[in-house]
């Protein structure tokens, strides 16, 4: 059995609330943080080794570090709870069924960085979790845990849930801290980092839900022993959400010593694929990460056996292989068309992009148009080419990572399943009789071809 | 439209979470209420309300009401389906669902029925990849989504609906 630090607890009935929480070692981790000093908190955290967990792998402890601590002016800590990346849902799993762990790893955090205003940005489609952390955070203020003097300590702090209206964008760190300010959710140009100038032009850290809950361990055990979980630099664990055409779609908690072989087949966890179907390909990060054919998912180029770690998941480069990103893990079977995904994925983008930056508000509805005219049979061989030349155009040339995140996902369904557009182009009849894709447009072509 | 007392309470409470000269980030979450409280949708009227409870330029609202996909910006029916139609969820059958519910409601994505009951939007992936295919009912999650599942889900609006006439 992997190894669990965040998920341990949540088979516990009543853990939601306060008082089974506290029963079983809830809140002790803030009462060990309070008696250090801020900066030490700082210093665990680094000294775990703890990784962005929303889809950068930045890691914590620097962006900790990196926050401007200028005198009298206030500092932020937001929660990034905008969890919008196709495939994910782990945040909205912790956040649902262990509210309590977050608000402790919040309350930590905001010590550690002497935020006393701290903000829970959560995407406004998850309207009921805002009730759930709402009344854990009443809890907390309840036990003394929150608002003023905190444990005698003389840190006050309180914390707000602040609900999103629906923007894949917001989950940006400066889109977010713009819709914070109640604006449109267009990314800032960096820099200025957030760090120096962030929400309402304070120094301000933004981190992800699981990132801020896995504090909370860290604290418990301390940084060096959280260190000692997992493989390499890919330290503790890590929530992966799997979906797609498995037989156990769920949010696993993994310790990042299993083989990606054995997450897809293993009953602890997806349980193999679903319907006796074959493995065809999997998104092992989110939605914007390479999509991986069986070959390369489960097996290096190098012909080692890739695991589920920060630095196998990447081993090969954008090449041969993928990331770990949010841990949005998506299997596909042998029925599904890759072209045709790849088209509900650039709907996705093309949707999503906030429209500030012309490669990206104009590549994306490009590259959905030409992938709907090959999805329907009526592109031509030399349309794979532009498809390759337009996420080129974006890649790289936009404020904020949208735009490489829309791209990549074309790329590499271009480089590893070449043979499928080709097979659009070849079989046109074939393609259109399968009457695959989109079953909202009364007329999908007309979208694309006019 | 006018907010009830109860409403611009909340208002204030919403206010009070930023610091002092900061009420323009309660416009997301106040937009919200309002249009809870409009039936679904922001008319111009409503947004125009809200500038003035906010003392905010009505175009700061417009703006942000015209980019966040939860505002609707036309009346919707008394039950909204935004039904998920992105890749984690088309490989489990949502373009089966949503063309199902087309056929079941006869009405086309972003109509409404003739008797102003239901309204079927497509949304772009809702973070409950693992359960799908699904949508959003006002405020909560309908996960596992079959045919029969749809079936059971329509008639029990319309009882709600029958009960609370």
């Amino acid at each position: 059995m992997a190894r669990k630090v965040l998920l341990d607890k949540a088979h516990i009935e009543g853990i939601r609330y306060y008082d089974t929480w506290r029963k079983n070692g809830g809140y002790a981790a803030v009462e060990k943080a309070f008696k250090m000093a801020p900066a030490d908190v700082v210093e665990e955290v680094k000294k775990s080794g703890l990784r962005g967990r929303g889809g950068a792998g930045f890691p914590t402890g620097m962006k900790w570090s990196f926050l401007a601590k200028p005198e009298g002016v206030p500092r932020y800590l937001v929660c990034n709870a905008d969890e919008s990346e196709p495939g994910t849902f782990k945040d909205r799993y912790l956040m649902e069924f262990l509210p309590h762990l977050l608000i402790e790893g919040l309350i930590i955090s905001s010590f550690a960085l002497g935020s006393n205003r701290t903000y829970i940005y959560i995407r406004g489609e998850y309207a009921w979790i805002v009730d759930i952390l709402e009344q854990a955070i009443a809890e907390a203020n309840n036990a003394g845990f929150l608002g003023k003097n905190i444990l005698g300590s003389g840190f006050d702090c309180q914390i707000y849930v602040q609900r999103g209206a629906g923007a894949y964008i917001c989950g940006e760190e400066t889109a977010l801290i713009e819709s914070l300010e109640g604006k449109r959710g267009n990314p800032r140009i960096k820099p200025p980092f957030p760090a120096i100038k962030g929400l309402w032009d304070c120094p301000t850290v933004v981190n992800n839900v699981e990132t801020l809950a896995a504090v909370v361990p860290i604290i418990n055990m301390g940084g060096e022993e959280y260190a000692k979980i997992g493989v390499g630099k890919s330290t503790g664990t890590k929530l992966i959400s799997a979906c797609g055409n498995i037989n156990k779609p769920g949010v696993y908690e993994i310790d990042m010593t299993q083989s990606v072989e054995e997450f897809i087949f293993s009953d602890e966890y997806c349980g193999g694929i679903a319907n006796g179907k074959r493995l065809k390909a999997c998104i092992p990060g989110g939605s914007s990460v390479p999509i991986l054919p069986a070959n390369l998912l489960l097996k290096t180029a190098k012909g080692e056996q890739r695991l589920m770690t920060y630095e196998s998941l990447a081993d090969g480069g954008f090449a041969t292989g993928s990331m770990m990103g949010s841990g949005g893990f998506i299997v596909l079977d042998e029925d599904q068309c890759v072209v045709r995904h790849t088209l509900s994925l650039a709907r996705f983008y093309r949707h999503e992009s906030c429209g500030q930056c012309s490669p990206c508000r104009e590549g994306t509805g490009w590259m959905e148009k030409v992938l709907t005219k090959l999805e329907y049979g009526k592109g031509a061989l030399s349309d794979i080419d532009l498809l390759w030349d337009i996420q080129r155009k974006i890649e790289g040339n936009t404020i904020c990572p949208l735009g490489d995140a829309a791209a990549w996902p074309v790329a590499a369904a271009i480089r590893h399943f070449r043979d499928e557009f080709e097979w659009h182009v070849n079989n046109p009849e074939e393609a259109q009789k399968r009457n695959f894709g989109l079953a909202h447009y009364a007329d999908p072509l007309e979208v694309a071809v006019g | 439209m006018e907010f009830s007392k109860e409403k611009l309470d909340k208002v204030q409470e919403i206010i009070a979470r930023y610091p002092e000269g900061k009420g323009k980030s309660a416009l997301i979450p106040v937009l919200h209420l309002a249009q809870d409280a409009n039936g679904g949708w922001l008319s111009a009227e409503v947004m125009d309300y809200v500038a003035g409870l906010l003392q905010i330029k009505p175009v700061e609202v417009y703006e942000v009401a015209t980019f966040y996909s939860m505002y609707n910006l036309k009346p919707v029916g008394k039950y909204l389906f935004e039904v998920c139609q992105t890749g984690p969820c088309m490989v489990r059958g949502s373009d089966d669902i949503i063309a199902y519910i087309k056929e079941k409601l006869n009405i086309g994505v972003g109509e409404t029925t003739a008797d102003g009951m239901f309204t079927l939007k497509t949304v772009e992936c809702l973070g409950a990849c693992g359960y799908a295919p699904m949508m959003q009912l006002g405020k909560y999650y309908k996960e596992h989504l079959t045919r029969e599942k749809v079936d059971e889900i329509i008639e029990e609006c319309r009882r709600t609906a029958a009960q609370n006439n």
